[in-house]
């Protein structure tokens, strides 16, 4: 599947089906520093994402306070 | 998983709060924790005009959009920065939401109004850029609601901006700064009172909060605050978060619960201890503040464009 990153803006591919939590931990990132987003829909930890899926990993920490 | 309230399915997982909400119950929630902060900490009273410091981010437009809802009376102002094709976009974002709330948007340029920008500023008094932009905001908030005739200024710090400042401020026990860390700051002196309604949701929260309402907020992160101390900290707590749910908001919560009424007399007395600027009548610790000092010394200066500051970052 096409997963989006941020923070630069990217495209990577990931091969399904994979659940959202275990997406995370592949990509080594933080579950309390982000979100995800298939197919324009906000996904809970246990969604199964399958490769025809279109998928956003939303970074949420904002560092402007310092 | 299955929203803890109507057992249909889940969008988002909050294991600080050992369960899962659908869309419309994650809604209920964040305002929920909203109208409990401005309770527990008489933030606001009906009636009152609020401001709200807008930055086209998720946690500026999700508590202009939650005060909204909850019936304030609530503008937004933006203060452009000059960050290149951030601003632009923080500004779009800013734009689209006051145009879909139809409500009023105040703007400000720094270059345009002061005569410089974040990355001038930065270069100028060689500190990190979140100093000069920190300054800027709290002055000219504080100035345009005054002007304007608002009660108070509304901010979107969240549990986690708090959470990662009172880390850092502990970490190295300034008293100053951990005295002043409340989600009320009273007015005085003809200048607002200002609230931090967020205070009781985790950034991921809001950011959830602004993707099921359909809020298109400026997702990248500013480049000028990349590698910054702040997110530091918030890698730090979110670390132990992810151990053991719940820490950001006992560690803030409870020094807000236990920790802030024994320094309310530190607090007082700092506030006791300002003066007016003689020129612009700020509050100030010294003759002249430090807004009109960086406006001084920054706006005699060329600007300096954000890449050139960002490349000389990159180099240290």
């Amino acid at each position: 599947m096409k997963v989006v990153l941020r923070n630069p803006r990217r495209e990577i591919d990931v091969a399904g089906p994979v659940r959202v939590h275990a997406l995370l931990a592949r990509l080594e990132m933080s579950r309390e520093a982000h979100l995800v987003i298939s197919n324009g829909t906000l996904v809970a930890g246990d969604a199964l994402l399958h490769d025809e899926d279109e998928v956003e990993v939303r970074p949420v920490i904002s560092g402007g306070a310092g | 998983m299955k929203c803890r309230v109507c057992r249909q399915p889940a969008v988002i997982d909050l294991p600080r709060h050992n369960a899962n909400f659908c869309a419309p119950h994650l809604v209920k929630l964040c305002r929920d924790q909203v109208v409990k902060a401005i309770a527990d900490h008489a933030m606001l009273t009906p009636g009152e005009r609020v401001l709200v410091a807008v930055s086209g981010g998720k946690d500026s437009l999700a508590v202009w959009d939650l005060l909204l809802s909850l019936g304030y009376e609530a503008d937004g102002l933006y203060l452009g920065l000059g960050i290149g094709s951030y601003s632009d976009a923080s500004a779009d974002a800013a734009r689209a939401f006051a145009e879909r709330v139809r409500r009023p948007l105040r703007e400000i340029s720094l270059r345009d109004d002061h005569g410089y920008d974040v990355p001038t500023a930065a270069a100028v008094t060689r500190r990190v850029p979140c100093s000069s932009c920190g300054l800027s905001k709290r002055h000219l908030f504080d100035a345009a609601a005054r002007d304007g005739g608002y009660d108070v200024v509304a901010t979107g710090h969240n549990l986690d901006d708090e959470a990662a400042v009172l880390f850092g401020n502990t970490l190295r026990w300034d008293l100053d700064y951990l005295a002043r860390q409340l989600p009320v700051l009273p007015a005085r002196d003809g200048f607002p009172r200002k609230v931090k309604p967020l205070v009781r949701l985790a950034e991921r929260e809001t950011a959830a909060y602004c993707i099921v309402r359909g809020i298109d907020y400026q997702v990248e992160e500013c480049p000028m605050a990349e590698g910054n101390r702040h997110l530091g900290y918030k890698a730090a707590l979110n670390t132990v978060e992810e151990r053991s749910p719940g820490t950001k908001a006992a560690f803030y919560l409870g020094f807000l619960d236990r920790m802030a009424p024994l320094l309310a007399a530190h607090a007082a007395e700092e506030r006791t201890a300002l003066g007016a600027c003689l020129s612009c009548g700020a509050p100030t610790t010294g003759e002249v503040c430090a807004f009109c000092r960086l406006v001084e010394r920054a706006s005699s200066h060329d600007p300096v464009p954000v890449e050139l500051l960002r490349r000389v970052k990159a180099r240290r």
